[in-house]
């Protein structure tokens, strides 16, 4: 099962590689990720989304509870959420490509925002199977060129993942 | 006002630390100059990084107190690698101090350039880098916090040199207190889950305790032994957890495990509840886990939440350190109006004691007493004897470690020294050096093999430089026995680069090299009266070069793979 486990984790050099490490050393798999800090400049947050049975997540959690540098962790995906992700994709774009790709991008609610004679920049954010469903309605044929930032999470309502 | 290196030093001092065990180099140079100028910690040069890491190592299983290793960069901090993941594997707490090249050379492959913190980072518990001579103390304060305190383990220290640059002084103030929010180890166990366990445990008709290493770690021995007495259940212990529970006690059935005795194993696969404390279902202990006791309900007690159900899933975990938690459970049991099922576990009782008289090791002896060879349990048990069972044995990694933990019952913890999770061969000679700084008056014992041995020999120049009369018992069967054994059972007898060729060396002459007292052993009947003269010499170190049978093997040995934990071998022939 997809999981999105977000960590919050001491601003500090090394501590990014401990949890990657985690996870090589572990043979758990990471599917995304991405890290910033946060509004406390001594915190980081990580988002690393893994495929696993809950006794393989299970493990995961405990042994990222187990690094000194992470200071607190939820799995998103044990209770309702928000996942996002933004992509840019670099599209072929001439003739009447051009009217049927703008129309796409409406409907997944996209922007363009870059365009030459022969191309568009798509921007598009979403869950990540939103992402795909685009990339499956342009077409392979048409895509030039696509980056990911991975997947962020919050949790929905008053719950909070702070100190 | 004090430089980086002082500060270092001063910080040890503070922190109780009698005893450095290190190496010095160019990139520690600044905190070898802070260790000449003052006298509180002593310094003790070995001859080889591995061996300061396992000496450290050893000395803190003989005593509990966290030992501490210096080296320098490079292949200093490389060198450790082996010793430190050695003590990972088995949560000894230590603290690795390592020098770094200057800050701003590091990334510039400078000479003896290496990166300590990305190399060590899998093996340790945490590390860190000093950024600031005015970060020194409290890093070392956390270090030895975070070594010793919830899972002890290793932590490295990266020292750049010029944050210990002797030329720039900081005011310097030991923290009393240390601040990590992020790491607050469980104590106590959860009392619902503890009172649950004890429900249980009155109710259990064939019950196992299986103690590990967690007990002798957690100063948990006596606890332990109250409650089994109390309870009257089977003890079992994991090869880390040996003299944790007294090992000639009739309530004591040995090892278990993949050398385990026969009773230990059968009373573990057919048991209906196995009460684990601070041990992990290591996979040397449960055979295959799907076929891991299929009737048991268990309780499992562990500091570290990430051990359990990691392997088998357990019934009723239990966080908690272990003294805490078999406390609470005692105080349950004594003011509980229920008493535990007495007629079930006489019957249990019956039941093992024909699995240890049908098969047991310590009956009587199970393998061939009769020929002229010299055998290696022979020589375990006249250790025993002529040692009265007291002495403190470090062990390295092979048949001969199976046959002490055998044929030696410990009788307190921190009695038995040995490398059980990463199995390090050359941990046995560096370990007992370690113990024996800190026990002038026991006996200490190496026991070894050829091959073992020799991973670490450079140590005995060690030995005569501190006056450490260690004792080596070498089990010297010509061969790598235990990879003989496996490629005996499992590879058709196809013995693949395990011969020395006659080019071992006279272990005899090169005691005399070293200064110390070398006696061979080829006779059966002359093992008794050498193993005594080895004792009898209180201030040397001897080595007994023990000529024993080449072709014996180490059992029971579990049938693996697709084995459960009964399914042994008793002999060549002879299979459960």
């Amino acid at each position: 099962m997809r999981r999105i486990i977000s960590v919050l984790m001491e601003n500090e050099p090394g501590a990014l590689s401990r949890v990657v490490g985690l996870f090589s050393q572990r043979g758990y798999n990471i599917e995304t990720l991405t890290v910033a800090p946060t509004e406390d400049a001594t915190l980081s947050r990580l988002t690393v989304t893994t495929i696993g049975d809950e006794h393989k997540i299970e493990q995961i959690t405990k042994n990222l509870n187990k690094l000194i540098d992470v200071v607190k962790l939820v799995d998103l995906t044990e209770g309702s959420h928000i996942e996002r992700e933004l992509m840019m994709v670099k599209l072929k774009a001439s003739g009447a490509q051009r009217a049927e790709i703008k129309r796409c991008v409406d409907i997944f609610r996209g922007q363009i925002i870059d365009v030459t004679n022969t191309v568009y920049t798509v921007q598009i954010t979403g869950a990540s199977d939103k992402l795909d469903a685009f990339m499956d309605a342009v077409g392979d044929a048409a895509i030039l060129e696509v980056v990911r930032t991975g997947v962020s999470g919050i949790s929905r309502g008053e719950k909070v993942l702070s100190l | 006002m004090l430089s980086g290196g002082d500060m270092l030093i001063r910080s040890l001092q503070e922190e109780g630390v009698e005893l450095i065990f290190g190496y010095p180099g160019g990139a520690a140079l600044h905190i070898y100059d802070a260790i000449f100028r003052q006298d509180k910690v002593k310094h003790i040069l070995v001859r080889h990084e591995q061996a300061a890491t396992h000496a450290a190592d050893g000395y803190t299983r003989a005593t509990g107190r966290v030992g501490t290793v210096l080296v320098t960069s490079g292949p200093g901090a490389t060198n450790a690698i082996t010793g430190i993941a050695t003590a990972h594997m088995d949560s000894i707490p230590m603290v690795v101090i390592s020098g770094q090249v200057f800050a701003e050379k590091i990334g510039e492959d400078a000479f003896q350039e290496t990166d300590m913190m990305g190399i060590s980072r899998p093996i340790v518990k945490h590390s860190f880098m000093v950024k600031h001579a005015s970060e020194i103390p409290e890093i070392v304060k956390k270090a030895y916090h975070i070594a010793a305190t919830g899972r002890p383990g290793p932590v490295v220290i990266d020292v750049p040199k010029n944050t210990v640059n002797p030329a720039e002084t900081f005011p310097f103030e030991y923290p009393k207190k240390i601040k990590l929010r992020s790491y607050s180890p469980a104590t106590k166990g959860h009392s619902g889950q503890i009172k649950k366990a004890v429900g249980m445990l009155q109710q259990a008709k064939r019950p196992v305790i299986y103690s590990g290493g967690g007990v002798v770690q957690g100063e948990a021995s006596e606890l332990l032994i109250e409650l089994a007495r109390k309870l009257n259940f089977p003890v079992t212990s994991t090869l880390m957890g040996l003299g944790a529970f007294p090992g000639d006690d009739a309530q004591f059935l040995g090892m278990l495990g993949m050398h385990g005795t026969f009773e230990a194993n059968t009373a573990m696969h057919h048991s209906d509840l196995i009460l684990a404390v601070g041990a992990r279902f290591d996979d040397r202990v449960t055979n295959t886990t799907g076929k891991f006791c299929p009737n048991a309900k268990i309780i499992h007690i562990d500091i570290d939440p990430a051990s359990i159900s990691k392997t088998i899933v357990a019934d009723v975990p239990i966080v908690g350190a272990v003294d805490s938690v078999l406390r609470d459970m005692l105080d349950i049991l004594k003011s509980s109006s229920k008493k535990t099922d007495k007629k079930a576990l006489a019957d249990w009782w019956a039941q093992i004691e024909d699995w240890r008289e049908r098969h047991g090791i310590n009956v009587k002896p199970r393998y061939n007493t009769s020929g002229d060879k010299i055998m290696p349990q022979d020589v375990i048990k006249m250790l025993y004897e002529v040692t009265k069972g007291d002495a403190i044995v470090a062990s390295d990694v092979g048949q001969h470690q199976m046959f002490a933990a055998q044929y030696y019952p410990f009788k307190r913890p921190r009695q038995w020294l040995n490398s059980g999770g990463l199995g390090t061969m050359g941990f046995g000679l560096p370990a007992a050096m370690g113990a024996a700084f800190a026990f002038r008056d026991k006996d200490i014992v190496c026991v070894t093999g050829e091959g073992s041995i020799q991973m670490c020999i450079q140590e005995l120049s060690t030995l005569t430089q501190y006056g450490l009369p260690v004792k080596i018992i070498c089990l010297n069967n010509q061969a790598l026995g235990m990879v003989k054994q496996w490629q005996d059972m499992v590879y058709d007898s196809r013995y693949s680069e395990i011969h020395y060729e006659d080019s071992l060396p006279d272990f005899v002459k090169l005691m005399d090299a070293y200064g110390h007292v070398g006696i061979r052993v080829k006779k059966r009947e002359e093992l008794r009266e050498k193993m005594e003269q080895c004792f009898a010499l209180k201030d040397r170190v001897v080595f007994l070069d023990v000529y024993v049978d080449p072709s014996e093997h180490v059992y029971p040995m579990q049938v693996a793979p697709e084995g459960s934990m009964r399914d042994m071998w008793l002999s060549k022939t002879e299979r459960t």
